[in-house]
């Protein structure tokens, strides 16, 4: 019970905090948080005027069509043996889905590590396999893990299609201008492999307090309270909460292996469009892993669906009923913009919501 | 025989006959299917139960189970929660040509196993041979009828405020099983998949007096699907987190691919709504059977509106929707 008393401390001190603050807006940028977030009720531990938002941290979501579309091209190639994480799997592409190529037979095959397709791809010497890799800096590490190996084991049959992104670039391209975000929880994983040192920026360029925060409850919390303390005494720094696994450098051997496999490339993200320098591209030397190169792929047209206010919903400057999609040309079933994809986007939630309260 | 089944197995003569008489009618040994007439006949009270499901999981054979005591488990159970005693099952078996014999018998064997475990009696049966290619491996197909006693009538089916939620055992253990064995998740030591007839459990609860307001299997969508077709516009159904059975092992692999083990299918398990005086001796009684030794109260109805929600280890709701469904084909 050490850790219930310890949130209703952290519950208390954060109510004393919140009586001298008007109402503050802090945005989370990890899909694990969000989910943790979801699981322990942490909005009813705070007061009203404390609102959580999500920010564009669930890798599915912000994957961009474009890249989905490439995916469910090389899927639906002959002698494919294609993998990729189970979550991407029911995110619509116009009419079809990696699910339904899956349900007309097509190879499809959720791996929980990239190094999974490394097996798969030696177990089928006659078939290629292909990874589909999303995700931020927490994944790309093993993704570039099973390049490497593919490389060195001269595994042919095997490529990966990297729509790896960044998180550092998309923030602040996200919150530079006019964004009413007050504060930011940064992703205790993300930082564990790129350091907390990474998210210095946040206090020195965005003017912002932030906290690197874990994922239980009461870690949560905590960084929650340091993040309203900053708030009340006006200070900017990013404070490292999670300590235990997140140091200021980062994982110098996971970001080796990310600088040798991949570079910095422009990226482009759903419902935020083109970010520079806020995607991982394979380097030249790997590219014979590189299924963008393998694959004879048709390059789609990147443009954005039309009306979306993804940007500005994140940004807190708008909110999702103010989208003349919402609900229309966007709903869970079919969403256009990221904050649809995840039960837990702010569009899905609201979309929710009022077909909860019938209306 | 030969070592394979082949398309004369499925045509209705010699090869059919010999399936028959050498590999059925041995291990499902009964009275009603040894006269092998168009359909059986069997006795039974005024109001029967019906239904029936198919069987396409992938892989036949997996921790804990295989696709022969699924197929009796499953429909006992559709039987058993609707109040009825479990009696007659059919088998209709569609097989691909060329399917090992060997496991076809292996098979049969687990389907005569667990009809005696749960004491029903397959008095018919059907058996077509397909082309290779045509399914995969074997897909069956069981019918069960229960009987209904004056003692015994059909269950309301009905929640009501007051009534508390019990479990009979841990939850998500088929659908982590199936998922890890499928997707060669490699846990060490595999998930056991909990998959059981559990006729003799519903009995030991209605026998003991109890009243049971709603019964259910939660099958595919797991614990959360049923919760969210159970409650009406006038109640909730609010569930506590440190109540929750779960296993360890699955616990940590539904940790690990992010999915909650509410939502999760189940074979082996029900679930009970019952009035809170009844509560707690419906538990007990679940207990003296080794199938509900783990069996716990989890949650109760209120009055409310249409919600169903847990209750976190801090006090704050998290909201239980009904799931998306699967994300796996072919998981029963």
């Amino acid at each position: 019970m050490k850790i219930k008393t310890r949130i209703e401390e952290l519950k208390r001190g954060i109510g004393r905090l919140a009586q001298s603050l008007g109402p503050v807006t802090i945005m989370e940028v990890c899909g694990t948080h969000t989910a943790s977030i979801h699981r322990y009720g942490i909005q009813e531990l705070l007061p009203d005027q404390i609102r959580l938002v999500s920010g564009p941290g669930c890798p599915v979501c912000v994957t961009a069509p474009r890249d989905l579309a490439a995916a469910l091209a090389i899927a639906k190639q002959d002698n494919v043996i294609f993998t990729c994480f189970g979550d991407l799997m029911r995110v619509p592409c116009g009419e079809e889905s990696l699910y339904s190529l899956y349900e007309n037979g097509k190879e499809i095959r959720i791996v929980t590590s990239p190094l999974d397709a490394l097996a798969i791809a030696q177990e089928n010497p006659d078939q290629q396999t292909v990874f589909f890799a999303i995700g931020f800096e927490t994944t790309a590490p093993l993704t570039a893990a099973l390049i490497e190996a593919a490389a060195e084991g001269r595994v042919e049959n095997l490529s990966v299609y990297s729509a790896h992104k960044t998180m550092p670039q998309a923030l602040r391209e996200l919150l530079q201008n006019g964004s009413r975000i007050d504060a930011l929880l940064c992703p205790g994983h993300v930082a564990a492999i790129i350091g907390a040192k990474a998210f210095s920026f946040v206090p020195e360029e965005l003017a912002l307090p932030a906290a690197v925060a874990g994922f239980r409850a009461d870690e949560i919390m905590a960084a929650l309270f340091i993040i309203l303390e900053m708030l009340c005494q006006g200070e900017k720094k990013c404070v490292n909460m999670y300590p235990q696994i997140v140091t200021e450098d980062g994982n110098k051997e996971a970001l080796a292996l990310l600088d040798k496999v991949f570079a910095p490339c422009d990226a482009l993200w759903r419902g935020l469009g083109e970010i520079e320098g806020s995607g991982l591209g394979i380097r030249e030397r790997f590219r014979d892993f590189d299924a963008a190169q393998r694959f004879d792929l048709l390059v789609m047209e990147s443009e954005e669906p039309k009306g979306c206010l993804c940007r500005s919903i994140l940004q807190g400057r708008n909110i999702p009923t103010d989208c003349v999609n919402f609900g229309q040309a966007c709903t869970p079933q079919q969403p256009l913009g990221a904050c649809m994809v995840s039960s837990e986007g702010s569009c899905a939630t609201y979309y929710r919501y009022q077909r909860d309260r019938g209306e | 025989m030969p070592k394979k089944i082949t398309l004369a197995h499925g045509a209705g003569g010699e090869a059919y006959r010999e399936l028959v008489q050498e590999i059925f009618l041995p291990a499902y040994a009964n009275d009603m299917l040894r006269p092998l007439t168009d359909s059986a006949v069997c006795a039974a009270g005024e109001k029967i139960a019906m239904t029936t499901d198919s069987y396409v999981i992938k892989p036949l054979f997996f921790p804990g189970g295989d696709i022969g005591r699924l197929c009796v488990s499953g429909t006992v159970n559709d039987l058993a929660v609707s109040g009825a005693y479990p009696r007659y099952l059919s088998v209709g078996l569609i097989i691909e040509a060329g399917f090992a014999l060997e496991t076809l018998v292996r098979i049969v064997e687990s389907i005569a196993a667990t009809a005696k475990e749960a004491g029903v009696s397959i008095v018919t049966g059907d058996t077509k041979v397909v082309e290779a290619g045509s399914v995969d491996g074997i897909f069956i197909n069981t019918a069960g009828i229960g009987v209904f006693t004056p003692e015994r009538p059909p269950l309301p089916q009905k929640i009501a405020p007051g009534d508390k939620i019990i479990i009979s055992g841990p939850m998500a253990a088929h659908g982590m099983a199936i998922m890890a064995a499928r997707e060669n998740l490699g846990f060490n030591p595999p998930i056991e998949c909990d998959v059981a007839p559990l006729a003799a459990l519903v009995d030991r609860v209605l026998e003991s007096g109890c009243q049971v307001n709603a019964m259910r299997d939660p099958t595919r969508g797991g614990v959360a699907a049923i919760l969210c077709e159970w409650v009406t516009p006038d109640t909730d159904i609010v569930l506590y987190d440190s109540l929750l059975p779960v296993r360890p092992a699955v616990a940590a692999a539904c940790a690990l691919l992010g999915l909650d083990p509410l939502s999760i299918a189940n074979e082996g398990i029900v679930l009970l709504s019952v009035p809170a005086p009844d509560a707690e001796r419906a538990l007990a009684a679940l207990q003296t059977v080794d199938s509900g030794k783990n069996a716990a109260m989890i949650g109760e109805v209120k009055k409310g509106g249409g919600a169903v929600y847990a209750v976190t280890d801090y006090g704050t709701k998290r909201k239980i929707m009904m799931p998306q469904g699967e994300l796996l084909p072919r998981i029963c």
